[in-house]
């Protein structure tokens, strides 16, 4: 079993993609984390799956559907009623135009 | 019967009688709570009780006018705190969720509701389901209450041990990797995890999409029938949601165990598993043995990669199903930060707990380019195999008996420190939400320290009406033993 | 190397609203504009436990659509999520098709001046749209706006088949007229219910190779799509030509009003989507039964009208052309075409008179509300000269404007030409009384001096006469 090694860049991209950001030791910490589980997953590899068509849903249930029929009404105040900021009835968040 | 030792069913019957009333069923309950509430912490929000006594005086007239006159009518019962329901603060316990208060309620609840079941509040939880102590809430850990220095459990730990300390008459539970049926055994309390797709998940908190299940915990099998009935059927919500029929759950219970095949997977009994845990549960299926089940051993494939498969596949949904809480629409926003990227990442930084973020981290990762197809598609891969397993097992056995978890309630505070390890005691639960099974959880003794020790039964899909009978049948001879039922306070 | 040795390679990705009345997974309507955040639920706002239900109708317009352009339909289709933190995403993933969408491999045919020319469709998916953002210059903050979050899109995107703005111009016509046919989309520019990114590489020309190709982003009119494809390919070549540097992959913002563009990096945007199939949603199995259902559904396109309309009425190119070129306008025009039972009156009237008033009134053939009844009512009593040519426009104007009844207005106007043959006959005999020497020109053999004679026949009768039917009246009396 291949012993994974996660380096800084991972932990990088990671922060990126999850939207999380680590503080010196806690970098230290999922690195070890990681790689423990990572390693621990990587036995799933002495398994012989080919041909073994991955399965998402356990059922073979497909087309459920609604019809196109409006049943909602003005929902504005449920929808915003959390939110930590708002302005004019819209959610208020930090800039997202660029300069 | 004291009111504080009736089952739900039992209780309902009561009321509906005019033995007793739900009133009574409400100070009953609410007294335990002032009791035991400041020890144990099962609640995360508890409903006012002047709102409380209000609902108990609807419910009462309409179970007096006849039109409330299900098996659950006037029933007070308390739901994980990751079912939403209008009005009241839906919290995953966590700090992210902290002052998120659901504008709708969840399908499971509302069926409760319509029922005529009274909503004592929410339970405390693992964040965001995430754990098997429930010692990774954000609001503190619950206590066991067989046990205070032990957990109870979980992650629906908070519901597992307001059933054992009589703070509810039953709970809601979600079961992702076995959320229901692990706290269930180590408090003592009978809880199950139906067929996936039985009860509707819309309005449950996300974690594991494809193997989250609601269902029930209760004082005793009798009860988690009723409350499986109430809650189950098909929910135009949930594209996953199934058209079942048979959702009559408390007919079945008295049609026995005789007949029965049942089979004890062998890696269930290997190492790992804890000497006391493994003879209570022997003892449990010899004595299913004596009242007619044929019971004989078999070899269950694939069993070690349960773990690392559910892992792979339950952390990948969640770092999907997580992305959602980011300080722009509801719940916790972090106070200072630069531009809009830097207000996502303090906010998820600050708001989720140390297990949320692993898990996050390693779903993020198994998802990302690369390894998409080495770790993600590989689990969905093997998860085929682990079902596969299950049918072959199905074809020769009605049920599968084993452990719920390898050992009884850990000491708090001693679990966290090794997340490999803690996974690793999910080996007996995972594989039924893998496969989409059912199973029950029903308490088979103790060990020496008095903890309890559950048994647990699967069936294949569909097939709960078989788990119930014959966990009925086992408590009943557990009954006509002396003891008491599984849920009631010694 | 000059720039005329290059050659542009374009590809589209074109993201189409679709014309359903509810969301793609909630029933939340998808009218365009209300209060902000009015059109929301739980589903559409990523609210905690929400669940997405597939909308029957987007689904049969995606596959209407893959069946128009001859795509291959997927049988078994899924939903991915595309996973990605913005704020016009509630849920941070975007429910969309990469691993199997719901049509693929298929074709439109475009004509340009330089000819025919077939643009492939690699594929067509299914996808949410997002919800808007506005810039809040007071406090310098943006406002979220779900009232758009999860209306159902098509992203229809294109091989790398064109070559030019007008390829691509061509080719979004094309697919506008598809569309609208169907009625599977408004394709609304202003409303953004169309809207493309464009792919854009330049390579010498000859070369079978591709270069390395740039997005472009935020491209809001048909016309800005040809300044962008002109602007992106020379900062391209001028990179290769004069900086002698590779062209960089990435993704460029357009700002039309500078006609320049701007790369848009972010160190977080990592554009790693961790796709993976929608676990809250279930397969699609298209079957048999639902594709002969869309199959019998689908509309007769322009290429099919166009052969029919030479065959079937006989008119010229130009005259199919401008019918055919909306949906609307062919329908009014079959209609009008079988009542009147007269094709190329009917046509005239379509695409002289009704594309004049168009034009005035800046209207397009789907605000048109008159009927193809009263326009043919009309086509016949100009036909059987019941009013004057003149008139017959007068009274045009009015039935495209309030859909009267051509009769009653005739009527009411005094436009109705007077076929009445005494009153005829007597303003005969007093033009040939009162103008005795026109008369007699006439009888010497004059023919032309009928002319007054007509013409006061007209004027007696204040224009309503037919000047025909008043000339054959003349001559026979005068012959007498
Ligand atoms: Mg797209
Ligand atoms: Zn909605």
């Amino acid at each position: 079993m291949s012993e994974h090694v996660i380096d800084d860049d991972t932990i990088d991209n990671i922060e990126i993609l999850a939207k999380l950001s680590l503080t010196d030791e806690e970098r230290l910490q999922a690195k070890a984390d990681l790689s423990e589980m990572l390693s621990y997953i990587d036995r799933l590899n002495e398994l012989d799956t080919q041909g073994v068509e991955p399965m998402s849903h356990v059922f073979k249930v497909s087309n459920v559907f609604r019809e196109d029929v409006v049943t909602n009404g003005d929902g504005s105040a449920d929808t915003l009623s959390n939110a930590p900021a708002r302005k004019d009835g819209m959610y208020q968040v930090p800039r997202t135009f660029e300069e | 019967m004291e009111i504080k030792d009736m089952t739900a069913v039992g209780l309902s019957a009561g009321i509906r009688s005019g033995e007793t009333s739900v009133r009574e069923a409400l100070d009953c309950v609410l007294k335990s709570i002032s009791e035991n509430e400041d020890r144990i912490h099962a609640y995360v929000t508890l409903e006012e009780p002047e709102k409380l006594y209000k609902e108990a005086e609807i419910i009462q007239k309409k179970i007096d006018d006849g039109s409330l006159k299900g098996p659950l009518s006037g029933v007070p019962i308390a739901v994980k705190d990751n079912m939403c329901l209008a009005g009241m603060p839906t919290t995953c316990s966590s700090k992210i969720l902290e002052n998120f208060h659901s504008t709708y309620t969840a399908e499971a609840v509302r069926r409760l509701k319509d029922a005529g079941v009274l909503i004592l509040g929410k339970t405390n939880m693992d964040e965001f389901a995430m754990g098997s102590t429930t010692e990774t809430s954000a609001f503190g850990p619950t206590r066991n209450p067989r046990n205070p220095d032990h957990v109870p459990g979980g992650s629906s730990g908070g519901s597992a041990a307001a059933v054992a300390a009589g703070e509810c008459f039953g709970a809601l539970g979600s079961d992702t990797g076995g959320s229901i049926r692990e706290p269930a055994s180590f408090c003592g309390v009978t809880g199950l995890k139906p067929t996936y797709g039985t009860v509707s998940r819309y309005g449950l908190v996300a974690y594991g999409s494809s193997l989250d299940q609601i269902g029930p915990l209760a004082r005793d099998v009798t009860d988690c029938a009723a409350i499986l009935s109430v809650i189950s059927g098909h929910d135009p919500k949930d594209s996953t949601s199934l058209e079942r029929k048979d959702t009559d759950f408390l007919s079945c219970l008295n049609e026995g165990i005789r007949g029965m095949k049942i089979g004890i997977p062998k890696a269930y009994f290997g190492a790992g598993l804890d000497q006391e845990v493994g003879d209570a549960v022997l003892k449990a299926a010899s004595e299913m043995k004596s009242l007619g089940a044929e019971v004989s051993e078999f070899d269950l494939d694939y069993t070690d990669y349960a773990v690392p498969c559910y892992y792979t596949i339950a952390d990948a949904e969640a770092s999907s199903n997580l992305e959602r809480f980011d300080g722009i629409k509801y719940g916790y926003r972090a106070k200072d930060y630069e531009g809009l990227h830097d207000m996502y990442k303090k906010t998820r930084s600050q708001g989720f707990g140390p297990e949320v973020r692993r898990r996050i981290m390693l779903g993020s990762f198994i998802l990302s380019s690369g390894y998409y197809d080495a770790y993600y598609l590989k689990a969905l891969r093997v998860k085929a195999l682990i079902r596969k397993a299950f049918d072959k097992a199905f074809s020769g056995f009605d049920l599968i008996l084993g452990p719920a978890a390898p050992n009884t309630a850990p000491l708090l505070g001693t679990s966290l420190s090794d997340p490999l390890k803690m996974y690793l005691g999910d080996i007996y639960t995972v594989p039924a939400n893998l496969a989409g099974l059912p199973g029950i959880v029903l308490p088979c003794g103790t060990d020496a320290k008095g903890l309890p020790v559950g048994v647990q039964l699967m069936a294949d899909c569909f097939s709960e009406n078989k788990l119930l009978r014959a966990a009925y049948a086992y408590e009943e001879s557990q009954k006509a033993a002396g003891r008491k039922c599984s849920g009631c306070r010694e | 190397m000059p720039y005329e040795q290059y050659e542009t390679v374009i590809g589209l990705e074109t993201h189409v609203e679709l014309a359903t009345k509810t969301k793609l997974f909630c029933g939340c309507s998808t009218e365009f504009g209300g209060k902000p955040n009015s059109h929301t639920c739980p589903v559409c706002t990523g609210m905690p436990g929400s669940l997405p239900v597939l909308n029957r109708q987007a689904l049969k317009y995606a596959i209407a659509v893959g069946l128009a352009t001859h795509c291959e339909i997927t049988r078994h289709s899924k939903f991915d999520r595309k996973n990605y933190f913005y704020p016009d995403n509630p849920q941070n993933y975007q429910i969309s098709q990469l691993y199997l969408p719901i049509c693929r491999n298929g074709w439109v045919e475009i004509s340009t001046p330089s000819g025919k020319k077939k643009i492939g469709i690699h594929e067509i998916h299914m996808e949410e749209d997002a919800g808007k953002l506005i810039h809040d210059e007071w406090t310098d903050s943006s406002l979220v706006d779900y009232n758009r979050s999860g209306v159902p899109l098509i992203e229809i995107v294109s091989e790398p088949d064109m070559r030019s703005g007008e390829e691509v111009t061509a080719y979004l016509e094309k697919l506008r007229l598809i569309l609208s046919y169907l009625g599977a989309s408004d394709c609304k520019l202003e409303e953004g219910s169309m809207r493309a990114d464009v792919n854009i590489s330049v390579r010498p020309a000859g070369s079978s190779l591709f270069g390395t190709r740039c997005e472009m982003k935020n491209i809001n009119s048909f016309k800005a799509i040809e300044r962008c494809i002109r602007g992106e390919a020379e900062r391209q070549i001028e990179r290769i030509e004069e900086d002698k540097k590779e062209v960089v992959q990435e993704t460029r913002r357009w700002d039309d009003n500078k006609e320049s563009s701007k790369a848009m990096r972010s160190k977080e945007d990592a554009k790693d989507y961790r796709y993976f199939p929608d676990p809250d949603l279930v397969p699609i199995d298209v079957s048999d039964e639902l594709l002969a259902e869309i199959k019998e559904e689908q509309p007769e396109f322009q290429e099919e009208k166009a052969v029919r309309y030479k065959e079937e009425y006989g008119l010229p190119d130009g005259d199919i052309r401008v019918l055919t070129s909306d949906k609307r306008l062919a329908e009014i025009f079959e209609e009008t075409a079988k009542l009147s039972g007269l094709p190329k009156k009917a046509s005239n009237w379509l695409i002289v008179e009704t594309q004049q008033l168009m034009k005035e009134k800046n209207e397009e053939p789907k605000d048109l509300h008159f009927s193809p009844e009263h326009l043919a009512v009309l086509i016949k009593m100009a036909d059987e000269n019941k009013v004057s040519s003149g008139a017959a426009r007068q009274i045009f104007n009015a039935v495209y404007e309030n859909d009267c009844d051509p009769e009653a207005y005739a009527k009411e106007k005094g436009l109705l030409i007077v076929h009445d043959e005494g009153a005829l006959r007597a303003a005969a005999e007093k033009a040939i009384d009162s103008n005795p020497k026109a008369a007699a020109d006439y009888r010497a053999g004059k023919e032309k001096a009928i002319g007054a004679l007509v013409g006061f026949v007209m004027k007696e009768l204040h224009g309503k006469a037919d000047p025909g039917q008043a000339g054959q009246l003349l001559a026979g009396l005068l012959k007498n």
